[in-house]
């Protein structure tokens, strides 16, 4: 049974510059389940944002497909919403115009004032309400512009949502504020989420899977980390979770050594080149260090 | 003196330069030389004519008051009022505007969105950019026949180019990303280019527009005075031909009116279009 979106053996080519081609990433497969939050680590010029882009439609890949809800995916479409990290809010519009341009393009049967009311609506989901709906882009602060796009990608029920960085320009205080908000309507909305980011701790916080990729050129999705701290979570309550520092030090591990020498490998000759499913849990009584088992258990999927 | 804004003492400063200015003119006229004083010469270009020296600003009111108290008689070709030769100017400047911008504004969004197209046109309009609107004139004329018709081609072919240049300036210079949001809402090439592009590139376009219409004023007096017969161009090299010093230099002001007046037009459109980012 296919994974709900379906990565399957991309790989992505530019010139170098110098005659000869780059190969960003090389036969990168891996799945999400519809539902699911995913959020994809890895070092910069690994090709996470190649991969959102291809994922959006708006780049092609040199080879490999998409396929999602057993559709290949050919150029963009109002299924994926994508929050780039720039907001990409339109400056000549109010907040609301920013938002309801996309519900009316979503729902082109829908009068004005359905237009409107549901824009307002997932305005306030994120905490924006009043007479600020009303402003110019340019008048708002970075995370309440951050903030008018996550309301524009999820008033629009994507069937994926896309994240790149979506915090990325934003200081630690209100990145926290807004994670928050965007995990209370990722609960309430039962939103496919893929997301890119830099941060563990956000990552961790937000996802139930984090794809981890070695260092490129000729990168590859190489884990896949499940996170196995029960939601709802909360940032002041995860970190005394016994899972918590566990499944941390593994990325860190990861990310500053792992990737680097894993890059350029391809996985075992013959096997698939999916990501290996890495499973950590501390409450989970087989995993009792008593038991002499190591903690970390990795399972070929 | 300080408790007034910033505005009223600059306008206070404005009216002290305009009356130390009118001042200093009035002052700088000699009076007329009798006639008796003249020389051969300066009686044949008639100097001795109470019209010919350059009029004091006093009579310049005068003449003012006279002309826009009826801008609009009508006493044969030689002879109309101020505000009908203005009125055939702004009608020559505005068709042969519009017509540029219907044609530059189009053909500067295929420039911008399409590099090929911008490589291909950019070797012609760069020639004929920086040829001189008059010097198409004799062209025109005999092409066209018509001198009000060639009067129009003119202010059409000197508008043409900066709308052109800032439209597809404007329109290559969209950011990617708000292009990419029109994308991932799958809207079609027509509403991206109302939606997107066109209040993306709309200052840029507007200032294109806005130095067009100041070039079509420049231009349309020069373009008056070779066809003739109408218009405040015209007006001018008539009351020059007649030695009316007077009305030359009121038909110079009302140039500088109506000129402001069509920039303030496009000044406030271009504010209107502005955005922050």
């Amino acid at each position: 049974m296919k994974p709900y979106l379906s990565i399957e053996n991309l790989t992505q080519t530019f010139p170098d510059g110098a005659g000869g081609d780059l190969t960003v990433f090389e036969n990168s497969s891996f799945g999400v389940e519809k539902g699911e939050f995913v959020v994809i680590l890895g070092h910069s010029g690994c090709g996470k944002s190649t991969i959102m882009n291809i994922l959006a439609g708006l780049a092609e890949p040199t080879s490999g497909v998409v396929v999602m809800d057993g559709q290949e995916v050919k150029g963009p479409s109002l299924d994926r919403g994508v929050v780039f990290q720039n907001y990409s809010l339109l400056p000549w519009l109010s907040t609301l115009k920013n938002v309801s341009f996309g519900v009316a393009a979503r729902h082109p049967e829908w009068t004005k004032a359905q237009v409107a009311e549901h824009s307002t609506k997932f305005l306030a989901m994120v905490g924006l309400e009043g007479d600020v709906i009303r402003r110019k882009p340019s008048q708002l602060s970075g995370g309440m512009r951050q903030r008018v796009s996550i309301a524009r990608a999820f008033a629009n029920h994507p069937k994926l949502l896309l994240l790149d960085e979506p915090f990325g320009a934003l200081d630690a205080l209100t990145r926290g504020t807004i994670q928050d908000e965007l995990l209370k309507i990722w609960g309430q909305m039962e939103q496919t989420v893929f997301m890119i980011t830099h941060d563990i701790d956000e990552a961790i916080l937000l996802a139930d899977r984090i794809l981890l990729m070695t260092n490129g050129p000729k990168a590859r999705v190489a884990e896949s980390v499940e996170i196995t701290i029960p939601r709802p979570r909360y940032r002041t309550e995860i970190v005394e979770h016994p899972n918590y520092y566990a499944i941390r030090n593994h990325l860190v591990q990861f990310l500053g050594k792992r990737s680097k020498e894993m890059a350029g490998q391809q996985s075992e000759p013959g096997q698939s080149n999916r990501p290996t499913t890495v499973r950590i849990d501390k409450t989970d009584p087989q995993d009792d260090p008593e038991d002499k088992r190591p903690a970390l258990r990795a399972v070929n999927s | 003196m300080y408790g007034l804004s910033l505005n009223v003492r600059a306008a206070i400063l404005s009216c002290l330069i305009l009356i130390v200015g009118l001042l200093v003119w009035e002052a700088a006229i000699p009076a007329q030389k009798a006639v008796g004083e003249l020389t051969e010469y300066e009686r044949l270009t008639g100097g001795g004519q109470p019209k010919a020296g350059v009029p004091p600003p006093s009579q310049v009111i005068v003449k003012a008051w006279e002309q826009l108290s009826d801008p609009f008689y009508d006493a044969g070709p030689n002879d109309k009022g101020i505000g009908i030769q203005i009125g055939y100017s702004i009608y020559r400047v505005l068709t042969g505007y519009f017509l540029a911008a219907a044609v530059a504004i189009p053909l500067g969004f295929l420039i911008g969105m399409s590099p090929i197209a911008y490589k291909a046109l950019n070797p012609f309009i760069q020639v004929l950019r920086p040829i001189s609107p008059l010097a198409w004139m004799p062209l025109a004329l005999f092409i066209i026949g018509d001198s009000e018709a060639s009067a129009i081609f003119v202010i059409f072919i000197c508008s043409i180019w900066p709308m052109l240049i800032n439209t597809a300036f404007g329109v290559a210079g969209v950011r990617e990303d708000w292009v990419n949001v029109a994308r991932t809402h799958e809207l079609g090439a027509l509403k991206t280019a109302f939606m997107v592009i066109l209040p993306a590139a709309a200052p840029t376009i507007v200032t294109g527009m806005r130095i067009s219409i100041g070039i079509a004023w420049l231009v349309i007096v020069a373009a008056e005075m070779l066809v003739g017969g109408t218009g405040i161009g015209y007006y001018v090299w008539n009351e020059w031909n007649n030695l009316d010093l007077t009305s030359v230099v009121f038909s110079i002001l009302m140039i500088g009116v109506v000129g402001m007046f069509l920039d303030s037009m496009f000044a406030y459109l271009q504010r209107r279009v502005t955005y922050v980012e």
